[in-house]
Order: C-alpha cells, then sequence, then structure tokens
C-alpha cells in the first residue's frame, strides 16, 4: 500500500530512510523516526482494534502516552510484547504487530455483538450480572469473560531479554522536557546542581516540537535543540529521552523506566532491554505538560475521531495527515492552531467552535488563510462505523442545553479540542494536594508535601512566556539552595500569539431522540449514560463512581477521561467540580513491563548462591545439590545408577558401620569475645553456661521471649574470654540479630562483642565407628582418646602443617569430631580426610544421610523446631535451668505450656515396617472418623532407618507422653495415604547415647 | 522507599535496614517476679498508633547497630534518628 497520507516534505522522520513493517500481516513502508502510529496513519490505515466492553471499531485517539486505544502485541526479534501503545512504539525495520482485543480479526470481531446487547452492559454490569449462583463465577462467567474481554495475550515462555536497575543520586530530577524542563534544568545546570532531566518520548522538546513561537531569535524546535546539546555537554547533567518518570515514591524516591532498546529490532549483547531507574532527588521538578481533553458527543470513538493536539503533531513531527476532509471541533483556540497547520500544508478544514464568537491572534490568522469558521457549532454524532465518513453537525443554543440545524456533512476525521488538562499525577502520587483552578477548570497541584515543584503547562500556566519565566526562575532558586552557586542565566525574549478564553463546555447534549454513545472513558468504553446510571442508583463518591463505572481505571489511568467525567458529574449533582475532588492516582503513571520491574533478579539471580570451599569438590564427586537457606549442600553422592533413596540409605549405613565425613561449612557460626561472653550465653540460653571450663562445648537451646524455641546448637569455650557459637544454617542472620538487640539495647552493660564467622571456617563432621582412627590419622601427635578428647571436647592441631579446630560433637548420634579450618584451606582439609578414611572404607554423605541419621536418633532439627514449640515438645525440657533467669523463661510458666496432655515429639512406625509415611501426615485415632477427624498432630520429619531397616517418622502429637506404644493412624490427604501406625521412642536408635560416648 | 539517617553512617536507603518493632517497650530485668499481665503487655501487646511511631531498626546492611527512628505511620515522615541507647 502507498502512503497515501503522507505529505510530499515536512516532518522529523528521516526521509532517506525507508522502513518495512508489517501490521496484522500485511506489509507497509514508513521512514525513520515514524512511531508505528504515523506510519500506519500515513498508509491510511484507522482500523487498530476493538474496544474494551463493546468491541466497537476502534482507531488512534492521540499520539503518545495519552493513546487510549492502539494498543498492540509486539513481536520483535521473537518475543511478544503484549499491550504496546502503538502511538510510543518507534518504528524499526522488520516491525512486526498486531491488534488485540479482537478474535478472530480486527475487522471482523465476534465481540462486537456485545454492540448491539448494549442493554446488557449497562454500569456495574460485572456486579450486577454475574453475582448469581455464585459457584457460575467460577466455572461459566469467568472463563468466558476472560477470553472475550482483555488485551493483548503475554507470552508462556520464559522472557529472554535483559533488564536492569540502576539505583542513582541526584540535586534535581525533572520530568519532562517542554519548555518548564528544559528552562529550568538549564538554570539548574548552570548553578552547578547535578540534574537528571527525563523525557519520555524519543524526541526533547515537548511542546516546542509543534508549537509557532520565537524563542530569542530562534523557533521554539532550534532552541530546544540548542538547550539540549548544551545539557548534553556538561558533566553534571545528565540527558534521558525514552524514559517515563512513573511513580513518586515515598522520601523523594522517584522510579523513572527507560526504554532503551525497544526502538531497535534487537537488544545488543550486555544492553538491557528497559532499565528502571530508582532516583533519589533532592529536588523534583515535574514539568509533564499537559493533555488535550476531548469533546463528548455521539459515537465519538469511531476511528477517525481524536484529538487536534495529536493531529497538529502527526502534521508537524511526522509529516503525516490524519484526514483530508477535516473538521476541527473545539472550545478553545488550540484547534485553530491545527486547522491553519492543515491549510497550510492544502486540506481545507471546517472549524466548529462551541463559543458564540471569539477573538484573538489565531483567530485572526485562521480567518485570514479563508478557513471556513463555524461559531456556536458543535458535532452532535461522527458517522461510520470502521472509519468516519461523515459527521451530524448542530447549532448550538446560547445556553448550550439544545442543539437545532441538524445537518450531515462528509469528513474524514474529527479533530477535536477541549482545552488542557495538566499532567499533575506525579504531583498528586507525591501526596500533593492538588485544587481546581477555575480558570482553566482543571486540577493543579497546591501545597507540596515533598520536594517537588510543578512548572508549566502541568501547574495549569498556558502561556510559554510565563512557563519560561517561571521556570529559569525556579531552576536557578533551587539549585541555588543545594549547590550555594548563583551563574545568572538571561530570560530570552519570546514572541508567542495570544488566545482567547475557552469555552466551559465539554458535553453536547443528545439530539432529540436519539439515543448515541457519548464515551468519556474511550479505554473502558465509559458513556455518558454509564454515569448517569450510577448517579441514579445512589453513588455519589467520586470514588464509588469510579469502582463502579470503571471510569479511569484502565492503563490509560483516565489520561482523556477523569476531566469529563467529574465534570459530568457536578453537572447532574448540581455541585462545583472540587466538591466532587478527583480520584487518587497512584503510581505507576504508565503501564511497566514486569521483566523491567524485576529486573535481573530472575532464576539463580534471584538470591545469592553460597558455596562452600568443597563445593567443587562435590561436583567433581557426582553430588547432587539442594538449596539450604542461601546454600547449596551436597544432598546425596551419586554412585552409578542410584537413586536419592539408594544412595542416602548408602551413606547413611556406611555412617553407622564404618565412617563418613560431611560438609558442615554452612552452619552458622558467631565469634563471642569478651569478659561477659558467659554472663551473655547464660542469658541467651535455656541452661547454663557459667561454669564451662576452658575446651569445652556445650549444647544448648535459644528461646524467643515468648518461650518458643528459636535456634540450638553447641558452644565451644575457646579460651577464658573466647567463645564460638554455631548456630543451624537457617536461623545464622537471625541470631546474629538476636544477641545484637540484647548487647545494643536490653543489656548494653555487658562487655561482650559478637561477630559472624560462618564465612571464615570451612567444616567436617567425620561421623561413624572408625571416626576416631581416621582423625588419629590426620592428627598423629594429639591425643584423641576418650581421655584425650573426651566426648565435647575441644582441641587444637596441626593438620599437615594448616592449623584445626577439632571438636568431639555428634549430630549423628555416632562417635563423631568436627574439624573446622579456615576456609581457603577446607579443600586440602577434605582431601586429606578423604585420603587418609580411604583404607577406613570412607565415603561422604549429603543432608539426605544427615537427616536420617539425625532422625532415627530422635535429634531435633527444623522440622520440629518450627516456630511453634517449646523445649517441653521437643524432649528438651531437661536443658531448661529452674535456678536462672533467660531469654523466654517466664513465658514458660503459661499455662497453656503446663498442661498435662501438652503435644511432645514421637517416634512413629508404620504397622507393616514398609511404607513410609509423608511428611505432614496428621495423625489421628480412627481412620474412619467422620470429617474433620480431630488430629492428634503431624508428622514432622521421615526417613528409612538404615539400623532397622524400616521406615522411620518423627512426629509431634497431643500428650505424646502417655501415647507411646499406641496403635494409631497417619494420613496425608494430600498423598490419599492411610497407614497404621504405632507410636514409640523417639530415640530409635541408641537411646542411652551410648556410641558418642565410646 | 523510606530515606533512613543513621546516626552511625548517614542517609541510607530503607533496603539496608530491617524493622524491629516498637522503641519504646521495655523489657523487664531478669529475675524480676513480674505478673503475667505485665509480662504478656512486654510479650505481646502493641499499641498501633495512626501518626507519630518511636520504632527501633536495625542497620543490618550497614553497621550492624540497632537505632530508633521517629516516625509519622500515616504519612512516613521521619521526626529524628537516635543511636540505640539515646532516649526522644
Ligand atoms: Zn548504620
Amino acid at each position: 500500500m502507498s502512503e497515501s497520507f503522507r505529505l510530499k516534505q515536512g516532518g522529523l522522520i528521516n526521509r532517506n530512510k525507508k522502513i518495512s513493517f508489517k501490521f496484522n500481516g500485511k506489509k507497509y513502508f514508513g521512514y525513520e523516526g515514524d512511531t508505528l502510529a504515523s506510519a500506519l496513519i500515513a498508509n491510511g490505515v484507522h482500523l487498530v482494534g476493538r474496544s474494551f466492553k463493546y468491541h466497537r471499531p476502534r482507531g488512534f485517539f492521540g499520539a503518545g502516552v495519552d493513546e487510549p486505544y492502539a494498543i498492540v502485541q509486539m513481536n520483535r526479534n521473537n518475543e511478544v510484547d503484549p499491550n504496546v501503545r502503538a502511538t510510543e512504539q518507534e518504528l524499526f525495520e522488520g516491525l512486526e504487530a498486531k491488534s488485540v482485543n479482537c478474535w478472530p480479526n480486527v475487522d471482523f470481531d465476534i465481540g462486537a455483538i456485545n454492540n448491539f446487547l448494549n442493554k446488557f452492559f449497562p454500569a456495574g454490569f460485572y456486579y450486577k450480572t454475574f453475582m448469581w449462583p455464585k459457584s457460575f463465577w467460577y466455572k461459566f462467567y469467568e472463563p468466558i469473560i476472560r477470553k472475550a474481554a482483555g488485551f493483548g495475550a503475554a507470552s508462556i515462555k520464559r522472557d529472554k531479554e535483559r533488564y536492569e536497575h540502576k539505583y542513582e543520586y541526584c540535586d534535581l530530577l525533572i520530568a519532562g522536557s517542554g519548555p518548564s524542563g528544559l528552562a529550568s534544568a538549564y538554570a539548574a545546570a548552570q548553578n552547578g546542581a547535578k540534574v537528571i532531566l527525563a523525557e519520555d518520548k524519543s524526541r526533547f522538546g515537548g511542546s516546542l516540537l509543534t508549537s509557532e513561537v520565537t524563542i530569542g531569535n530562534q523557533s521554539g524546535k532550534e532552541w530546544s535543540e540548542k538547550i539540549i546539546s548544551e545539557l548534553k555537554s556538561m558533566p553534571n547533567v545528565t540527558v534521558k529521552n525514552r524514559s517515563q518518570v512513573f511513580g513518586y515514591y515515598d522520601h523523594n524516591m522517584l522510579v523513572m523506566s527507560e526504554r532503551v532498546s525497544d526502538h531497535l529490532p534487537r537488544t545488543e549483547k550486555y544492553i538491557p532491554k528497559q532499565r528502571l531507574w530508582y532516583i533519589r532527588a533532592k529536588q523534583v521538578i515535574i514539568s509533564s505538560g499537559s493533555i488535550e481533553r476531548p469533546l463528548v458527543f455521539g459515537n465519538n470513538d469511531v476511528p477517525g475521531v481524536m484529538l487536534s493536539s495529536a493531529a497538529k503533531e502527526y502534521l508537524k513531527v511526522y509529516g503525516v495527515l490524519v484526514g483530508k476532509k477535516p473538521i476541527i471541533f473545539t472550545n478553545n483556540d488550540s484547534g485553530y492552531e491545527t486547522a491553519i497547520e492543515f491549510k497550510k500544508n492544502g486540506v481545507d478544514p471546517i472549524i466548529l467552535d462551541t463559543r458564540k464568537e471569539a477573538n484573538s491572534e489565531i483567530i485572526k490568522e485562521a480567518k485570514e488563510l479563508n478557513i471556513n469558521i463555524k461559531f456556536s457549532y458543535v458535532v452532535a454524532a461522527a458517522k461510520g462505523y470502521k472509519k468516519v465518513n461523515s459527521a451530524n453537525i448542530a447549532k448550538i443554543s446560547d445556553d448550550k442545553k439544545s442543539i437545532t440545524n441538524i445537518e450531515n456533512i462528509k469528513c474524514d476525521c474529527i479533530c477535536v479540542s477541549g482545552f488542557w488538562t495538566p499532567t499533575i499525577h506525579l504531583a498528586s502520587q507525591s501526596g500533593n494536594k492538588t485544587k481546581f483552578n477555575e480558570e482553566i477548570d482543571a486540577f493543579i497541584p497546591s501545597q507540596s508535601k515533598q520536594k517537588e515543584t510543578t512548572l508549566g503547562a502541568a501547574n495549569g500556566v498556558f502561556t510559554l512566556e510565563e512557563t519560561l519565566n517561571s521556570s529559569f526562575k525556579k531552576g536557578s532558586e533551587l539549585s541555588k539552595e543545594i549547590t550555594n552557586k548563583e551563574n545568572k542565566v538571561s530570560v530570552p525574549t519570546v514572541v508567542e500569539k495570544k488566545s482567547s478564553n475557552h469555552d466551559k463546555f465539554w458535553c453536547v447534549p443528545l439530539p432529540e431522540g436519539k439515543n448515541y454513545k457519548r464515551f468519556l472513558d474511550f479505554q473502558n468504553d465509559v458513556t455518558v449514560s454509564d454515569i448517569q446510571l450510577a448517579l441514579r442508583e445512589g453513588y455519589r463518591s467520586i470514588e464509588h463512581v469510579k469502582r463502579y463505572t470503571t471510569l479511569g481505571m484502565a492503563t490509560d489511568q483516565g489520561r482523556t477521561s477523569n476531566l469529563n467525567g467529574l465534570q459530568l458529574v457536578s453537572d447532574i449533582e448540581n455541585k462545583v467540580v472540587p466538591q466532587v475532588g478527583h480520584t487518587t492516582f497512584r503510581p505507576p503513571y504508565s503501564p511497566v513491563s514486569i521483566g523491567a520491574i524485576v529486573g535481573r533478579e530472575i532464576g539463580k539471580h534471584s538470591k545469592p548462591t553460597r558455596k562452600s570451599p568443597m563445593h567443587y569438590w562435590h561436583e567433581k564427586n557426582n553430588a547432587v545439590f539442594v538449596d539450604a537457606g542461601v546454600w547449596l549442600r551436597p544432598r546425596y553422592y551419586k554412585q552409578g545408577n542410584e537413586n536419592l533413596f539408594e544412595a542416602s540409605k548408602r551413606e547413611a549405613k556406611n555412617v553407622r558401620q564404618n565412617v563418613g565425613v560431611c560438609d558442615v561449612t554452612t552452619l552458622g557460626k558467631i565469634d563471642i569475645k569478651g569478659p561477659d561472653a558467659a554472663e551473655l550465653l547464660n542469658r541467651v540460653y535455656t541452661n547454663a553456661w557459667l561454669k564451662l571450663p576452658v575446651g569445652k562445648a556445650r549444647y544448648g537451646v535459644m528461646l524467643r521471649e515468648d518461650g518458643i524455641v528459636m535456634d540450638d546448637g553447641t558452644t565451644t569455650r575457646i579460651s577464658e574470654n573466647h567463645y564460638h557459637m554455631t548456630t543451624t544454617t537457617a536461623q545464622a542472620a537471625n541470631v546474629l540479630s538476636h544477641l545484637e538487640y540484647y548487647l545494643q539495647l536490653v543489656w548494653p552493660e555487658l562487655n561482650v562483642n559478637v561477630v559472624s564467622s560462618t564465612e571464615q571456617w570451612a567444616g567436617a563432621a567425620i561421623a561413624g565407628p572408625k571416626s576416631r582412627e581416621v582423625l588419629q590419622k590426620l592428627f598423629p601427635d594429639l591425643d584423641v582418646s576418650s581421655e584425650g578428647l573426651p566426648f565435647m571436647g575441644y582441641i587444637e592441631g596441626n593438620l599437615f602443617g594448616i592449623n584445626a579446630k577439632i571438636f568431639r560433637i555428634s549430630f549423628s548420634g555416632e562417635l563423631a569430631y568436627e574439624i573446622n579450618v579456615e576456609s581457603d584451606n577446607g579443600n586440602f582439609m577434605w582431601e586429606k580426610i578423604m585420603d587418609i578414611g580411604k583404607e577406613f572404607n570412607i565415603q561422604p554423605y549429603g543432608t539426605e544421610a544427615l537427616s536420617t541419621l539425625r532422625i532415627e536418633m530422635g535429634h531435633v532439627a527444623g522440622s520440629e523446631l518450627d516456630g511453634r514449640t517449646i523445649p517441653y515438645d521437643n524432649s528438651l525440657e531437661g536443658l531448661v535451668s529452674k535456678k536462672k533467669d533467660f531469654i523466654g523463661k517466664r513465658s514458660l510458666s503459661k499455662s497453656a505450656y503446663l498442661e498435662e496432655d501438652r503435644q511432645k515429639v514421637v517416634g512413629v512406625v508404620p504397622l507393616d515396617k514398609k511404607t513410609s509415611i509423608p511428611e505432614g501426615s496428621y495423625i489421628v485415632k480412627d481412620a474412619k472418623a467422620k470429617l474433620p477427624n480431630p488430629k492428634l498432630g503431624h508428622v514432622s520429619a521421615s526417613c528409612w532407618s538404615v539400623e532397622y531397616d524400616n521406615p522411620f517418622s518423627l512426629a509431634i502429637i497431643k500428650d505424646g507422653k502417655n501415647m507411646i506404644g499406641q496403635k494409631l493412624f497417619a494420613m496425608s490427604p494430600l498423598k490419599n495415604k492411610t497407614i497404621p501406625v504405632e507410636i514409640v521412642s523417639s530415640h530409635y536408635v541408641d537411646p542411652k547415647g551410648e556410641r558418642v560416648r565410646s | 522507599m523510606l530515606h533512613i539517617k543513621c546516626p552511625h553512617c548517614g542517609l541510607r536507603s530503607q533496603n539496608e535496614f530491617s524493622y524491629g518493632g516498637d522503641a519504646t517497650v521495655k523489657r523487664p530485668a531478669l529475675n524480676k517476679e513480674i505478673s503475667n499481665q505485665e509480662w504478656d503487655n512486654f510479650v505481646y501487646l502493641r499499641k498501633s498508633p495512626r501518626g507519630k511511631h518511636l520504632e527501633l531498626w536495625q542497620h543490618i546492611s550497614g553497621c550492624r547497630q540497632w537505632i530508633k527512628i521517629e516516625r509519622d505511620t500515616l504519612t512516613h515522615e521521619i521526626f529524628k534518628t537516635l543511636k540505640g541507647n539515646e532516649e526522644l
């Protein structure tokens, strides 16, 4: 198709670079510098989508972020990008896009039947219709609505694109590069302030790109180019285009999304597709401009009806005619500028001005150009289905209540201008209490809550001269306060045409006997009658009207609909707009892709991976890893075709029979020093610590103040005032914070220092009956006999030239030792252990075997210390001192904690000695009892006992101490299993603990 | 995201800190006989004021000090930050 709507010359596009692209499968051409929208309009394509509710044909309404309709599905470099605004998507070679919200295609859309069934789609339709019967919602209504409504389809593939986050600090963040943004940035930059100037579009300059003004001796556009190039050359200024400041958060933090590569055919390597900037600014200048307000009339959503400012932008920036027979429908002078632009390019427009009369320089110019101007005229209704082909125009009475002299005239576009709405979203997000300005019939910012200033059109200032004056001044003032420097800049003289007052009129009355749809919210299909209905039904608060009708709730946040909606409500209610008030603006100002929000924190990058110094040895030896907190730990070491079950059984058995070695580097370690260290431990742990001798370790349990077990572990007295504490892998960080809390805030008089030493030490646990022989060979000079190194003893040794700490502690219930060396020597230690242990049949064991060993010994761990259990529940009451006070002790005397039938940990064995009991199963008395079957407790951990070669589990059940010997049932509704079980002691193996002391 | 002035490190973003609850709660002294009610008040009962609130934060990714912040729970305005041993 040829570009029949492209002007022979003009615009800011690069006519030397032709670009081919596809829309809905059809091939077109455009130019470098086009948006998808401008290129489609140049090709005469106006039908781009279907509306949300009625599936009416929709075209282009705006030329940028204000666009409510032209949302397309992009296919870029084999990645799908749903819900892209065609007015913002820059054209690149090979671009492919298609319409959304229509099926089977945009020309023939089955959903359009909704348009003819519209009696069934009144305001609040979803709330009313689909409330009954309730069960129908999930099965019937919801799936169908989902399919018929909605926008683009997200890809179900993983997004291969790269997104980044960036943190930045600056003196001034300036959102918007129109005249106010440029002037304030320039003045601030001259004072040496660190400035970030953000522009949403690809081109800087905002309204200066399309307005007929002179600044100094340059056109507005030339002046903006000069300022931008100067700013770019300054080291204290960052200038960013394609960057939308979309959110204003607490303490002057703003978030900006930069579309780094969306305008390119593909994202280059090491470059992100989009970048999210978190900017903490000392001062913020909001120079986000204003958006033209539509006029409301019958069928004002037909493709070809669009904002007059958009029509002007397509002409001046892209050299594109939105029509060749335009009607300009306006209540102010802005429409005339568009008309003049048409006329200058050889197209005859007709202006319908709602005002009875008006005079200004611009109107005079239009008259001199012989443009047909009809005062007191309106468009009553647009005609045409997929494209406007004519309009019913009419004379409007002076009181604006009735229309007469309806006639039909041919046209191919209707450009509407209902005056300007300042873009106050960022100011409102910052907490600014906005106020209504009667003069411009719109809200503008007033009292700032945070450090923000709104300038120019966003502040309701619509003359360039005043905008530049105030912006140079504000930019200079704000920056001077920060930098204490002042370099005066002279404000250039401005030549601009003066405007006359706008008409306070937005909604054309319906012609007698007609029931045209008059749209307020173009994206959510909210019409005048929807608002009327909501008010008739008793909704008064604008927040309620909004939610009931969905006015302003679409992805465009009501940029073109809010004020007309408010005007309508206030007209019907006989209130003034400020009494009605506007709804709350919330971030994001415009949609942000999920990828950008997530950034690089995906997959493996979502959290750091910690690896022990022996990690690569494990890898080489076929370890299968498991996430343990932020650590990767070997779960088991695979031999041949072994599965998890077989391997862990082999490993655990080898510990019971010979000797095994386990990487325990991940255990939390805290170094504790100071004369009051023992006193601290005595207050933190439930048992007594004041008499622990040097060279001895002790097992301890610590509670929260509410009596719940927080963590357990062994702590060793290394020297007089030096202790080495271990915590569980998962609780390491919490325990450190816990100790710091008490030392800093509660007992600052204690002279103790604590510091994490988890990563400073590599640890290996050597466990099994032959572990002493291995240890002896590792440290031939040491006396490691039961007398030389008794249970819970500690010595230091020399491991082939490196220092080692040796603790005789056990988690497996076997004779066992833990060796710690400096992390850098971890691998050396490990290889030595494997080498020397070979003759004793040493094997490495992973977390699965570790679990098996601790479960059959009845050692409680994370699954029992689950934040709901007290020492008694874990059979740790023997470790609770009666003599001294400690953290959480007072809570243990709560009556609930002292009940006779309090829950307690027990062992569970299936009667058939074969069926493994799923973790999480309920323990019940009667498997056939009526539901809900009262549960006695739950199975916390399960293993295959290598000692007895049958399944064994731990459970925490009510009255556990009296349940030993009972025959009960373990039920897992999830796995649909009911297993008859016997309750036994939790200490299934070696209940007297003889092995660890051997 | 809040911008918190750590009395030890200066202005830092909220994501370096972790919240620690009401700073006006005082732990009863060790070994002191107290009623169930007093203990429950200490362990469980917290005010949830709309407005000024003196609270504890720990600068976990910084100096690791527990600090006190006087913050407005409604507007998030921070009026004052104090060292752990300082009183308002
Ligand atoms: Zn700090």
